[in-house]
């Protein structure tokens, strides 16, 4: 099937506009990329299937004032930070970028492909923002003005700064090695103490500075620790180097024969590494919580008394006001239907992919996609007062309460902090009262105890199996969001999936029936002119058929041609109370014949049956919440082979069933999508989203997973549960060196060798180990 | 000896260079968008800022 010059979507025969466009807003579209004479755009891009198409639409940006949200930058320019929904490839940024640096008065316009955030800058005076943004909404994408400092621009910041720190410690720590080395190649023969206590003070030169800089995130976060009164791991950390270069220093001054200078600014060097990795691997999916600034940031067309039409942001929008919702727009507001029949899309609200009928008196929600014909409503709720808002608030409320788990390695420093401090302590204590030593070699002896305990093995031992596992992850298509996720996935021995979309692909399929292959063809050659979901899924199963010519649809009913129907049930005459199962359907009546039902079904995922056999042999306790009918859910659940199921579940109740079961001190697992799911999802002990879900649920989830498949939910928790063994072991491996390397330091035999030797082999070790997870897969 | 005194400060002068360029990167911001700058490089262009001859206008506005 030919497709859109533009947007790239299959052209619908007889509907295509001349030239190859599916509809003027793709041939503006195209003519204004010709004229700016950047069509090698359309050579250069791939389309990525998984983006919505770029369809321009009407009104909408034109509707919104964007000039309120540019700030001022330096003196004669105003800056804008926009998210850009539509990316599909690197071409897209070249064209947004050059279309924008070709417009009067912008100086700056940079798309980050990571982020998706676009920075816009302009001269005051020179250009008019909502023209900037309108040139760039007229291709297709979607701007949404966000405020760089919500967004996670502290996380960004933090991450550069422990970069920067990371990278002064390596240069020191190189370069401290390399006099180190020289002493201790030198000690063994003739090196005088003059050469040695000059390496000393040139490694004091460096490293002094370098642990005043570096050591600052671990520095502050003990003391914040100790200021409430805690420990934490910072604080062995920052005690031991601190410690160390301290020591070292007083040593070089009295000329002595011990400097742990490398000692303390390799420990800086191999925790940054760790630290940075950890917030790396956490770090892919931030800010995907911006995408729901963009429902709000929609306007709606309020019907004034005297007949006018005005565009008003949905906050701004008076009760009891009529709207009207054009085809294809998302509706802003709760209301009701007043006049008007047509299909709407709730997968939003409700979590089902398959579109409702709307008619006068139908309840509609903020976030519901209106699909086929025009409505008007009377306005019920608002902005802060929509079931959207109110499903946003109970999302934020359940995630709160999950931020408190805390990590593993947080746990063993709490208790590994007092004891190596204690053990530090009666060390000094035996040197300088039993054995009678003055204080200063005592003291030395203590210090190298803290140093050699230093917990870089321990530190080491979580971030880097994180990282080895999100890596094989992501190879996998799944990501990692949070970084207890492991863990806490590890924990889990309940699976709660949601129905449609998650066991299921969330689209309609032909199911077969009483209706003959004749039957088919004249019925696809109807439904083949229409964009309606089930029309086009009937019109999947014979895509060889073209559609009738002259096909006329009647919004909300159905389809006609020369007397012969395809639509809903009273469309074509057929009575209402004719039991004939229920769900999706469509009727095909031809004159003088009786009509045929064609129905359709939401078909599972193809390997939910054996993954949820495989969850079911791994002793995982399964259940299935959906807010979908009695019937379809036990149909589906008797399918895939989980017994525990419930039907017409509320978002609020599929949270009730999960604090239920952690109240029981269960770990549920809940996958699921949609933003009816997302309270689920925050509330769960740990959660999963395919991502063909909405965006706003996977910032609830903590995982989220690519493709048609359920196996990665499998694959996840088994990769969750080897890696809390491989932390294990290495908090094991972490506790043996200790105890091999405690006693030795604290009868006053460890020298500076002994101490790099040891921290490195541990470090190294923990690496090794953390790395056989990657291996086996 | 005095090969140390000159032999130090030079490795501690070219390790410092290192350093300098890798924060002065990171200041910069060349590790802010990893994928699109792999991805820039295929787009060989014309300077960005460089006004069309024709200003020809939005067909719609």
């Amino acid at each position: 099937m030919p497709s859109c010059r533009h947007c790239g979507q299959e052209l619908i025969p007889g509907k295509e506009i001349e030239g190859g466009f599916c509809c003027a807003g793709c041939r503006a579209a195209f003519s204004l990329i010709e004229g700016l004479g950047l069509d090698q755009y359309y050579q250069r891009r791939s389309l990525d299937p998984t983006q919505r198409a770029l369809v321009p639409e009407d009104d909408e940006a034109q509707s919104l004032d964007f000039s309120v949200h540019a700030k001022s930058y330096q003196k004669d320019e105003q800056v804008l930070y926009l998210m850009v929904e539509g990316l599909h490839c690197a071409a897209c940024v070249w064209l947004i970028e050059n279309v924008l640096a070709r417009k009067e008065g912008v100086t700056h316009a940079r798309l980050n492909m990571t982020t998706r955030r676009l920075e816009l800058r302009w001269k005051t005076g020179l250009a008019d923002p909502n023209e900037l943004i309108h040139a760039v909404a007229q291709l297709g994408y979607r701007l949404v003005p966000y405020d760089p400092k919500a967004l996670g621009d502290a996380v960004s910041a933090h991450e550069r700064m422990l970069l920067k720190c990371m990278a002064v410690a390596g240069f020191a720590a190189g370069n401290v090695m390399l006099f180190s080395v020289s002493i201790w190649a030198g000690n063994a023969d003739t090196m005088g103490w003059a050469t040695r206590t000059f390496l000393h003070w040139l490694s004091a030169l460096i490293v002094l500075p370098a642990v005043a800089y570096s050591g600052r995130p671990f520095f502050t976060s003990a003391l914040e620790a100790l200021r409430v009164g805690r420990t934490n791991m910072d604080v062995p950390i920052s005690l031991g180097v601190l410690l160390a270069t301290g020591m070292s220093l007083w040593e070089t001054i009295r000329a002595g024969e011990h400097a742990y200078f490398d000692a303390a600014i390799s420990l800086l060097f191999f925790l940054l590494i760790g630290r940075y990795l950890d917030s790396r691997a956490r770090g892919r999916a931030r800010g995907a919580a911006s995408h729901l600034i963009a429902l709000g940031a929609r306007a709606v067309t309020v019907l004034l008394p005297d007949g006018s039409r005005k565009l008003l942001p949905p906050g701004q929008v008076p009760a009891k006001s009529i709207v009207l919702a054009a085809p294809g727009e998302r509706i802003g507001i709760d209301g009701c239907v007043i006049e008007g029949v047509s299909d709407l899309d709730a997968s939003l609200i409700s979590g089902e992919t398959l579109p409702v009928p709307a008619k006068p008196g139908t309840l509609v929600f903020a976030g519901m996609l209106n699909l086929s014909a025009a409505l008007r409503l009377e306005v019920t709720a608002t902005g802060e007062a929509t079931l959207l808002a109110e499903i946003v608030r109970l999302m934020e409320t359940a995630e709160q309460g999950r931020a408190r788990y805390a990590a593993i390695a947080d746990r063993v420093a709490r208790w590994y902090a007092p004891v190596v401090h204690l053990a530090a302590l009666l060390t000094f204590l035996f040197w300088t009262m039993w054995v009678g030593l003055a204080w200063q070699p005592s003291l030395m002896i203590a210090v190298s105890v803290l140093i050699i305990t230093c917990p870089c093995a321990l530190a080491l031992a979580v971030p880097v199996v994180q990282v080895v596992a999100s890596g094989r992850l992501m190879r996998r298509g799944i990501l990692l969001k949070s970084a207890t996720a492991l863990e806490r996935l590890a924990l889990a021995d309940h699976v709660l999936f949601d129905k449609t979309g998650t066991l299921t692909l969330g689209r309609a399929d032909l199911m077969p029936g009483d209706w003959t292959d004749k039957d088919l063809a004249v019925a696809v050659g109807l439904a083949a002119a229409s964009r309606h979901p089930l029309a086009r899924a009937l019109a999947r199963a014979r895509p060889d058929i073209l559609p009738e010519a002259h096909v006329s649809e009647m919004a909300g009913l159905g389809l006609e041609c020369q007397g012969v129907r395809l639509g809903r049930r009273a469309w074509c005459g057929v009575s209402d109370d004719l039991a004939d199962g229920v769900g999706p359907e469509l009727w095909l009546a031809r004159p003088g014949r009786a009509a045929v039902r064609f129905s359709f079904e939401d078909a599972p995922r193809l390997d939910a049956e054996t993954t949820v056999s495989d969850l079911k042999n791994k002793n995982y306790i399964l259940e299935l919440l959906s807010g979908d009918r009695k019937a379809a859910v036990e149909s589906l659940a008797r399918r895939v082979g989980i017994k525990n199921w419930r039907s017409l579940c509320l978002p609020a109740d599929k949270v009730a069933r999960l604090e239920e079961l952690k109240a029981a001190g269960k770990h549920p697992l809940m996958v699921g999508d949609g933003l009816n799911d997302a309270p689920a999802l925050a509330a769960a002990f740990v959660s999963m989203s395919p991502s063909t879900a909405v965006d706003v649920s996977q910032t609830a989830a903590d995982v989220v997973f690519q493709g048609d498949r359920l196996a990665p939910v499998a694959e996840t928790l088994a990769v969750a549960r080897s890696a809390s063994r491989l932390v294990k072991q290495n908090f094991a491996l972490a506790l043996l060196y200790n105890l091999v390397t405690v006693p030795l330091a604290m009868s006053g035999h460890v020298t500076p060798l002994i101490a790099a030797v040891a921290m490195s082999s541990s470090s190294l070790v923990v690496i090794l180990n953390a790395l056989r997870l990657g291996r086996r897969t | 000896m005095t090969n140390l005194l000159i032999l130090i400060p030079v490795a501690l002068l070219l390790g410092l260079g290192g350093l300098m360029a890798f924060l002065w990167a990171l200041r910069s911001g060349q590790f802010e968008d990893l994928d699109g700058a792999a991805h820039r490089i295929l787009f060989d262009d014309e300077p960005i800022n460089a006004k069309p001859d024709i200003k020809k206008d939005t067909p719609s506005s």
